[in-house]
């Protein structure tokens, strides 16, 4: 049998989903989505995002991860929008802690 | 089939009361949730604490599981009796959360009929016609992220099968990994999701990068990171010297005088991409060891012809 390579896309940087898509990855519905933003959890990239209409919308994809994120610890936790707005910030600001850690060490050893 | 000890895995007794059973699932779950833990076996421990607590949760439930008795042991070989659940009613509280597939064999011996017919409460919203997306994860090696690689990965999916039961489905796939991928990233395939339903179109498959721990490089967003042993001489004098890259080797010039700790950025050596990444090397200086007499003498003769403070710094 041939062997098939599939391509797919690299989701990069200037990537762009649309509310339909951002909801298909997290398997979500569009309420939940548009609560988050208006939690400020998620952001969609234009500035003057109110004067749009929700289907114009369009998210960077490192909301996706954000969204999906926020998503499974509501569903696994209990968190409201709210404290779940608060554990992203939190585990972001640690991400970055450590990764400043990470370059110290490097620093360090040598 | 292993039996599996429910209130060990929660860390409670078996007289807990049913909010001690939420209170230690809350904490636990906290503890191992997979977006939050740090630790190795988090997602496994997760998923045995939902486990667990989708079983005592439910009065109905527990009651069944207790009435297993006590002699069973964790990891026992275990089958349920025959009409091990006669007298009980389970009311169709059923099953309130989770995926199907996450459970044990064991959870689903006890408890598997009755939930097949309930779905999982996840909201699917107005686009639940369209196929489900799916989520993997793809091990990867820094170099293939500097060349391009083509991953076979193996994907597990519960499918319904024409009896409506719950069947986990393996597939293989073959992905090309673009040259220029991050830690983090994701690759789409369009259409390697679920089957839609009624005729509309398959979900997508989302691809997430993560890279192997590299033996001697370490990766920040499209940075590397590489630590260069030098000697004495080739920081004091300046050298060249050859230089690993996940790329292939390089030469790099040492200036002389260099200290150990400084940082050399070889720029555009980092993992490529429309703004490549830069590779950093982090001179490390290592001393040849003074383990025969010529070499004591070396260094004896530094002492005397080289005065040296080098902690002058330190007021001493």
């Amino acid at each position: 049998m041939k062997k098939i390579i599939l391509n797919g896309i690299l989701l990069d940087e200037e990537t762009e989903l649309s509310l339909n898509e951002l909801c298909s990855a997290c398997s979500s519905s569009a309420d939940l989505i548009i609560e988050l933003v208006e939690e400020g959890v998620l952001e969609p990239v234009e500035a003057k995002m109110y004067r749009l209409q929700q289907t114009q919308w369009r998210f960077s994809v490192n909301n996706l991860q954000r969204a999906r994120t926020a998503i499974s610890l509501q569903r696994d936790l209990g968190v409201n929008i709210a404290g779940v707005a608060l554990a992203l910030d939190l585990l972001e600001e640690v991400e970055k802690l450590e990764s400043r850690l990470a370059q110290f060490e490097i620093n360090e050893k040598s | 089939m292993d039996y599996k000890d429910y209130y060990k895995i929660m860390g409670i007794e078996k007289d807990a009361t049913q909010s001690e059973i939420k209170i230690a699932y809350r904490k636990l779950a906290r503890k191992y949730h997979p977006d939050v833990s740090k630790e190795a076996d988090a997602e496994i421990r997760f998923k045995e604490v939902g486990e667990a607590y989708e079983a005592l949760k439910d009065p109905e439930k527990r009651a069944a599981y207790d009435q297993l008795g006590a002699n069973w042991k964790a990891g026992q070989d275990f089958h349920p009796p025959p009409d091990w659940d006669a007298g009980f009613e389970f009311s169709g509280g059923g099953y309130t959360g989770g995926d199907a597939s996450a459970y044990s064999d064991f959870f689903e011996s006890l408890f598997g009929r009755g939930f097949e017919s309930a779905q999982p409460g996840q909201h699917r919203g107005s686009y639940s016609a369209r196929g489900k997306d799916h989520h993997a994860k793809v091990m990867i090696d820094l170099e293939d992220a500097y060349q391009g690689a083509t991953r076979g990965i193996t994907l597990q999916s519960p499918e319904l099968d024409s009896n409506g039961h719950i069947i986990n489905k393996q597939r293989t796939l073959n992905i090309k990994i673009p040259k220029g991928v991050k830690q983090g990233q994701r690759i789409r395939l369009s259409g390697q999701g679920s089957a839609g339903m009624g005729g509309t179109s398959a979900g997508d498959l989302y691809l997430e990068i993560t890279f192997n721990a590299h033996s001697i490089y370490k990766v920040d967003g499209h940075d590397v990171y590489l630590d260069l042993p030098i000697t004495p001489w080739e920081a004091a004098l300046g050298a060249k010297v050859k230089v690993p890259t996940p790329n292939g080797s390089i030469y790099l010039t040492i200036a002389a005088g260099t200290s150990g700790g400084k940082k050399l950025r070889l720029k555009g050596r980092g993992i490529p991409g429309k703004t490549p990444g830069d590779l950093y090397v982090i001179t490390q200086i290592t001393l040849p060891p003074a383990d025969n007499d010529s070499a004591k003498e070396l260094y004896r003769k530094m002492e005397q012809e080289l005065p040296y403070n080098p902690r002058s710094k330190l007021g001493v």
